[in-house]
C-alpha cells in the first residue's frame, strides 16, 4: 500500500498540528475532564472548591518534581532518589525554619542544596559513566538512611509564623498552584525554545549523534540533574510547608508516582521525546482518580490497582500509537 | 573464552577481597558476628531477597529489569493466606497455587514486554503498582495468622542443623549457575544483553527465552513469599515491599552490568553475603538499622565507581 507511506497532507490546520504534537497531553486533559464530569455528576461535592483545592495544591510538588524528572528522563536517565531527596529536604527547610533562620533561608536552601546534590549525582552518571539508575539507586539508601538516622523519625512542629508558602493564596488561588502552572509552562516554553531545551531531547534520542554534531555531553547530563535539582528543592519547599508539621520521613512510593507522572505524561523511557506538559496534567489526573475513588465509595484500598491499570492502560495505548506511526 | 571471562572475575575477586575485609573488621567488633549461630540465622534472613536476586540476574543480564518483584511477593503472601483461610483450601495446595500466581504475574510482565515491546522499566513499574494494589484490595489490610506448627518448619525450622529455606536457596543457587553458565539457554541470555538484535538474527529464540525469565521472576518471589510468611508467621499486604531495591543492589553490586550482557550467579552471591554481612555486622557493633542502609547505598556506588575505573585500564 503506498498510501501508508505517503507524506503528511500539507495542508494543517492548527487543530490538527495541536492534536499531533500535544496527542498523549490532550488526551489525558480529556480523561480529567471526562473523570471531573463523571464523578461531580455522581457526587456534585467532588466539584466542591475545598476538594479542587486539595486535589490540585496537595498534589502540586508532584508536579513540580515531575518537571525536573521528566527532563532527566527526556535525556536518557532516569532519578529513583527522588522521593528520599524531597523528604531530606524538607526536613532541612522545617529545622533551619525553627532554628530561628531568617524564612527565606528555610526556602533557599533546600533548592540551593538540591541543585548540588543532584549535580554531583550527575557527575557520577557523566564522568563516572555509573548507570543513573545504580547512582540513584545508591542515593536513595543514602539519603533515606541517614534521614532517618539524623532525625531518629522525630516530627518537626513549632514552625515559625509567615513560613507556610503552600499554604498562601494570590488571586484566591493557593500558591502551589501557581508554582505548579507557572513552572510547567516556563519549563515547557523553555525545552521547545532554548537551546539547551533542545540539547536535552538531543542527547536522549541520539547520544552519538549529539556528541558528534558537538554538543559536549558530559556537561549537558550534569546540567540537566543540576536543574531538575531545583525542581526538587522547589517540591520540597512546598511539601515541607503545606502541613503544620514535617515528618522526618520519606513519602512512600513517592519516586514511583514521580516517574510514571512523566512517563504517562508521555515522556518516553527510552529518551529523547515528550513534554513536562504532559506530566504535570498527568500527576493531576492521578490525585483527580484518588480523590474520585473516595466520593465512589470505593474502598481505598483498591486505590494502587487502579492506578496501577491505568498506566498499564496508558503505557500500551502509548506503544500501539508509536507502532502505527512507524 | 578466557579473555571473555577476564572482566567478570576481575569484579568479583576486587568484591570477595572487599567481603573478606569486611568480614575482618566486623569481626573485631563484635565476638557474636562469627558465631555459627548468628551466620546461620542471617542465612535465614537473607533467603527471600537471595531467591529473588537469582532470577533478577537473568532478567539484568538480558539488559531488563523487574521492579515488580516486592509487589509480587506481596501478592502472593496475601493469596496465600486467603487461600488457605477464606477459600478453605488445603495449606499445601495453598502455598502451591501461591507460587502459581506469582508465576503467573512474572508472565504477564514477560508478555508485555515482548508483545507490546514495552520497556522493562516501564512494564514492571505499572504492574509494581497493579499487583501491590491488587494485594492491598484483597487483603483491606487485614492479616491472616494461625497457621499450623508444620507449615513453620520452612521459615523458622532446621534441617540438619541448617535452616531449611537456606537449604533451597544454596539448591537453586546451583541450579541457576548451572543454567546461567554452562547452558544453551544461559548462552541465549548472555546473547540478548549483549545484542538482541544480532541474537535474534542468529536464530536465539528471544522472546521465548525473555519470556521464561521473567516467569521465573515470578515463580521465585511467589516462594520467597511462601519462604516469608512461615518465617514471620503472618501474612500483611506490604510485605516485601522495596525489595526489588535489595535485589537490584545486590545483584549490581555481584558485578552484573545493568545494560546487560554481563554477570554471574557467583558474583550475585557474594553480592548479596557482603550485604548481610554489612547489614548484621554493623547491627551488632551498634549501629543503627538505617545507618547500615547508608552504608550499603557508599558500597554499592563505590563498588561500580572501582570496577569501572579498573576495567577501563583495559582499554
Amino acid at each position: 500500500m503506498s498510501a501508508a507511506a505517503a507524506p503528511v497532507p500539507a495542508r494543517s490546520s492548527a487543530l490538527r498540528r495541536l492534536v499531533s504534537g500535544y496527542g498523549q497531553e490532550l488526551i489525558i486533559l480529556a480523561a480529567i475532564v471526562a473523570l471531573m464530569i463523571v464523578v461531580g455528576l455522581y457526587n456534585p461535592r467532588f466539584m466542591s472548591q475545598s476538594n479542587l483545592t486539595s486535589i490540585f495544591a496537595g498534589n502540586a510538588y508532584i508536579a513540580v518534581a515531575a518537571i525536573g524528572m521528566s527532563m532527566v528522563i527526556i535525556s536518557g536517565n532516569i532519578d529513583v532518589a527522588v522521593g528520599s531527596l524531597i523528604g531530606v529536604l524538607a526536613v532541612l527547610s522545617g529545622t533551619l525554619a525553627v532554628g530561628g533562620y531568617p524564612i527565606w533561608v528555610a526556602w533557599a536552601a533546600p533548592v540551593v542544596v538540591g541543585i548540588l546534590v543532584n549535580a554531583g549525582v550527575g557527575a557520577l552518571v557523566a564522568y563516572a559513566r555509573i548507570p543513573s539508575i545504580v547512582v540513584t539507586l545508591g542515593m536513595l539508601s543514602i539519603l533515606k538512611g541517614g534521614l532517618i538516622s539524623v532525625t531518629a523519625g522525630a516530627w518537626i512542629t513549632g514552625l515559625p509564623e509567615g513560613y507556610a508558602i503552600a499554604q498562601a493564596r494570590l488571586f484566591g488561588v493557593p500558591a502551589p498552584v501557581w508554582f505548579m502552572v507557572v513552572l510547567t509552562i516556563a519549563a515547557a516554553w523553555w525545552m521547545r525554545n532554548s537551546g539547551f531545551g533542545r540539547t536535552i531531547y538531543a542527547i536522549g534520542g541520539n547520544p552519538e549523534a549529539a556528541r558528534a554534531s558537538g554538543i559536549r555531553i558530559e556537561r549537558s547530563i550534569v546540567a540537566v540533574f543540576a536543574i531538575h535539582g531545583f525542581f526538587v528543592g522547589i517540591a520540597a519547599v512546598l511539601f515541607a510547608t503545606q502541613l503544620q508539621v514535617i515528618q522526618s520521613t520519606v513519602p512512600p512510593n513517592l519516586e514511583l508516582t514521580v516517574i510514571t507522572a512523566s512517563v504517562v505524561g508521555g515522556v518516553s523511557i527510552l529518551g529523547g521525546t515528550g513534554t513536562v506538559i504532559g506530566s504535570t496534567l498527568a500527576a493531576i489526573l492521578f490525585a483527580a482518580i484518588g480523590s474520585s475513588l473516595i466520593f465512589l465509595n470505593v474502598s481505598a484500598y483498591w486505590l494502587r490497582a487502579v492506578q496501577g491499570l491505568l498506566i498499564l492502560a496508558t503505557v500500551l495505548a502509548d506503544m500501539a500509537r508509536r507502532h502505527r506511526i512507524r | 573464552m578466557t579473555a571473555a571471562l577476564r572482566p567478570f572475575l576481575r569484579h568479583e575477586a576486587i568484591l570477595f577481597v572487599l567481603l573478606v575485609a569486611a568480614l575482618f573488621v566486623l569481626a573485631g567488633q563484635s565476638d557474636r558476628f562469627f558465631t555459627i549461630a548468628n551466620l546461620l540465622n542471617q542465612g535465614r534472613l537473607m533467603t527471600e531477597i537471595g531467591l529473588v536476586a537469582l532470577a533478577m540476574t537473568f532478567v539484568i543480564v538480558t539488559g531488563g529489569i523487574d521492579l515488580s518483584v516486592g509487589s509480587i511477593l506481596g501478592l502472593c503472601a496475601i493469596l496465600l493466606g486467603v487461600f488457605w483461610q477464606n477459600l478453605g483450601l488445603p495449606l499445601p495446595l495453598a502455598m502451591g497455587l501461591a507460587v502459581l500466581v506469582g508465576g503467573v504475574a512474572g508472565l504477564v510482565n514477560g508478555l508485555i514486554i515482548t508483545r507490546f515491546r514495552v520497556p522493562p522499566l516501564i512494564a514492571t513499574l505499572a504492574t509494581l503498582a497493579l499487583y501491590r494494589g491488587l494485594a492491598e484490595g484483597i487483603s483491606q489490610a487485614r492479616s491472616v495468622r494461625g497457621y499450623p506448627d508444620w507449615f513453620f518448619v520452612l521459615g523458622q525450622g532446621d534441617l540438619a542443623g541448617v535452616p531449611t529455606q537456606l537449604w533451597i536457596l544454596g539448591l537453586l543457587t546451583l541450579v541457576a549457575g548451572v543454567v546461567l553458565g554452562m547452558t544453551a539457554f544461559g548462552r541465549a541470555t548472555y546473547a540478548i544483553g549483549a545484542n538482541e538484535t544480532a541474537a535474534r538474527f542468529s536464530g536465539v529464540p528471544v522472546d521465548r527465552v525473555k519470556i521464561a525469565i521473567y516467569t521465573a521472576s515470578g515463580l521465585v518471589a511467589g516462594l520467597a513469599a511462601v519462604i516469608f510468611v512461615s518465617r514471620v508467621s503472618t501474612t500483611r499486604s506490604d510485605m516485601g515491599t522495596g525489595v526489588e531495591l535489595d535485589v537490584i543492589t545486590a545483584v549490581v553490586l555481584g558485578g552484573t552490568s545493568i545494560f546487560g550482557g554481563r554477570g554471574t550467579i557467583i558474583g550475585t552471591a557474594i553480592g548479596l553475603v557482603l550485604i548481610q554481612a554489612l547489614k548484621n555486622g554493623l547491627a551488632l557493633a551498634g549501629v543503627k538499622g538505617d545507618g547500615t542502609i547508608v552504608v550499603i547505598g557508599l558500597v554499592l556506588i563505590l563498588a561500580i565507581l572501582a570496577s569501572n575505573l579498573f576495567s577501563r585500564e583495559d582499554g
